[in-house]
């Protein structure tokens, strides 16, 4: 069993005033020592299905499925202190902006520096040292200074590499990016993710990037999985996303703006509703 | 006489140490008919630019007109103004009143112009901006994204105005939504002949929107190129290089 995480028929439901409403709906994936794109419009059931495997969803939103392994354990089965052990020092998520997963209230050395203590045995002495190591790895100068200061005091791109230190001190197998950039400038984009895929793949974690951005998921990613109304309609090899066949997919590449290659009107999607009821195509290894 | 002159604007919010120069001696002339784009990250002080333009920001020295009249500063400005220019901002999730209608928001722009007709009018509108009937009693929170940047634009249109100012009409949008709101903005300006002066990051979008681009760091501008230029990656400035590259980059995908 080599696989990080393993998901199978992993729907997400919700009830609403006029029925059940199902953001995701019956997909399966799975992750090995590789970094997984799941990519898809706003409601297409991307960031439920991150949350879903870190057990996030809260009641009335119900979660089933027929498996959801990872290293074989089962965490359908875990109790929430189990839960609550597995997130952070398995799993970890960042999320999309850094102005509202940080405390305001707590400086940011402190964030850190409890972010290892909860899942590790370590003095406050040596957690400070493996904070402030952890900021220069994310390329933050002065890591002594920031550890003193507020969120409120460090800029968009740097309240997201603290949160990427933050997330990755404890040294989980698994990370969850949902949109780690979305908040950011473009200059600053790259150097975040450039950042996150270094750590990534020197330490050999799994990773599931969620994103919008289909170009920008095919550039880090091994896989990409394609989702459309909360089923995957294609999967495919980053470096042959050209090559995608589904006409969501090629909707979606053709639809950004080029700057080398312009065009008089964009492709707008034509949404078929045939995509909505097709089954959904496995990602699983 | 261009759409919209500006000489020397100079915008400083705060004092003492607070102080921060915003915008630093931007000179931009856009031509009627044009679509002009301002780029630059955040806090470069490409909003403030519109911003002052309009009287949302009442303080700044230098030289403001619009199609041939002189603004002062502070947050008054002509009902002829008012009526010529429009602007469309970035967050349709915040910019509509949640408790209006379509049918309201359109009725009061359409009342405080003093236009007849309206009725007849808020239908050519909803036409326009490719909504149809079916959405005039909706309230934002029934409607999307993309169709509520639908309602922000058919309000802007309203009083028939010649230019629009463009404030990241897209970036809160999904790529295939953005493409179509795109879409439209490129026809209504072809078809209204408007005046379009649009602030964005994405270089992407500005390339396709625009024939001229500012690029703007730090409040001041850096450097204005045509969109030729631009697209040959022609651009004699550091920054500006620097911000083609990112955006090529991520569009070829990171690596």
């Amino acid at each position: 069993m080599s696989n990080l995480l393993d998901v199978e028929d992993l729907s997400v439901t919700f009830p609403t005033r006029s029925g059940e409403f199902e953001a995701v709906r019956g997909i399966s994936f799975s992750l090995g020592r590789e970094r997984l794109g799941i990519v898809g419009e706003s409601g297409s059931g991307k960031s439920m299905t991150g949350r879903a495997v870190l057990g996030l969803i809260r009641p009335p939103g119900r979660v089933t499925a027929t498996r959801m392994t990872m290293n074989g354990e089962d965490l359908r089965a875990a109790s929430p202190r189990r839960m609550r052990a597995i997130r952070g020092k398995h799993i970890s998520m960042i999320m999309q902006d850094p102005k509202y997963s940080l405390n305001p209230v707590m400086t940011v050395g402190r964030q850190i520096t409890e972010a290892l203590r909860t899942h590790e045995k370590v003095s406050q002495r040596e957690a400070k040292a493996r904070a402030i190591e952890m900021l220069d790895a994310v390329a933050i100068r002065e890591p002594e200074r920031v550890m003193r200061l507020y969120p409120h005091e460090v800029s968009g791109g740097m309240g997201q590499r603290i949160m990427i230190a933050m997330m990755l001190i404890p040294n989980p197998e698994i990370l969850i990016a949902d949109e780690p950039t979305s908040a950011l400038d473009v200059s600053v984009q790259l150097q975040v993710l450039e950042i996150m895929d270094k750590l990534v793949r020197d330490r050999g974690m799994g990773l599931i990037f969620i994103s919008h951005d289909l170009t920008l998921v095919s550039g880090f990613c091994d896989r990409v999985a394609v989702m459309y109304a909360g089923r995957i309609v294609e999967v495919c090899d980053a470096g042959r996303l050209h090559e995608a066949q589904h006409p969501y997919t090629r909707g979606l590449l053709n639809s950004v703006p080029d700057l080398e290659h312009p065009r008089d009107r964009l492709e707008a999607l034509k949404r078929d509703p045939d995509w909505r009821s097709a089954p959904s195509v496995s990602a699983l290894l | 006489m261009s759409a919209i002159d500006i000489r020397k604007l100079n915008v400083v919010f705060g004092d003492y140490e607070d102080r921060n120069h915003a915008v630093r001696d931007v000179t931009i002339a856009v031509e009627r008919g044009e679509s002009y784009g301002l780029v630059g990250e955040s806090g470069s002080g490409k909003s403030t630019v519109l911003r002052a333009l309009v009287g949302l920001v009442p303080e700044w020295s230098g030289e403001i007109a619009v199609l041939g009249e002189q603004q002062k500063p502070g947050p008054r400005r002509s009902h002829d103004f008012h009526r010529a220019v429009q602007m469309v901002f970035q967050d349709p999730y915040a910019s509509l009143h949640p408790r209006h209608t379509v049918d309201q928001v359109l009725t009061e722009t359409l009342r405080l112009h003093g236009l007849k007709g309206v009725d007849a009018r808020i239908e050519t509108l909803l036409d326009q901006v490719g909504l149809g009937g079916g959405y005039r009693f909706r309230y934002p929170h029934q409607l999307s994204g993309g169709q509520r940047q639908r309602v922000a634009i058919a309000r802007a249109l309203a009083p028939e105005p010649q230019i629009l100012l463009l404030d990241e009409p897209t970036s809160a949008l999904d790529v295939s939504v953005q493409a179509e709101i795109l879409n439209l903005l490129g026809d209504l300006r072809r078809e209204l002949g408007l005046t379009y002066l649009m602030v964005s990051h994405d270089l992407g979008v500005i390339g396709h929107m625009c024939s001229r681009i500012a690029v703007m760091q730090n409040g001041a501008l850096v450097e204005e190129l045509g969109v030729e230029r631009m697209r040959r990656l022609e651009a004699s400035h550091d920054y500006t290089r620097h911000l083609l590259d990112s955006a090529l980059r991520s569009v070829r995908g990171g690596r």
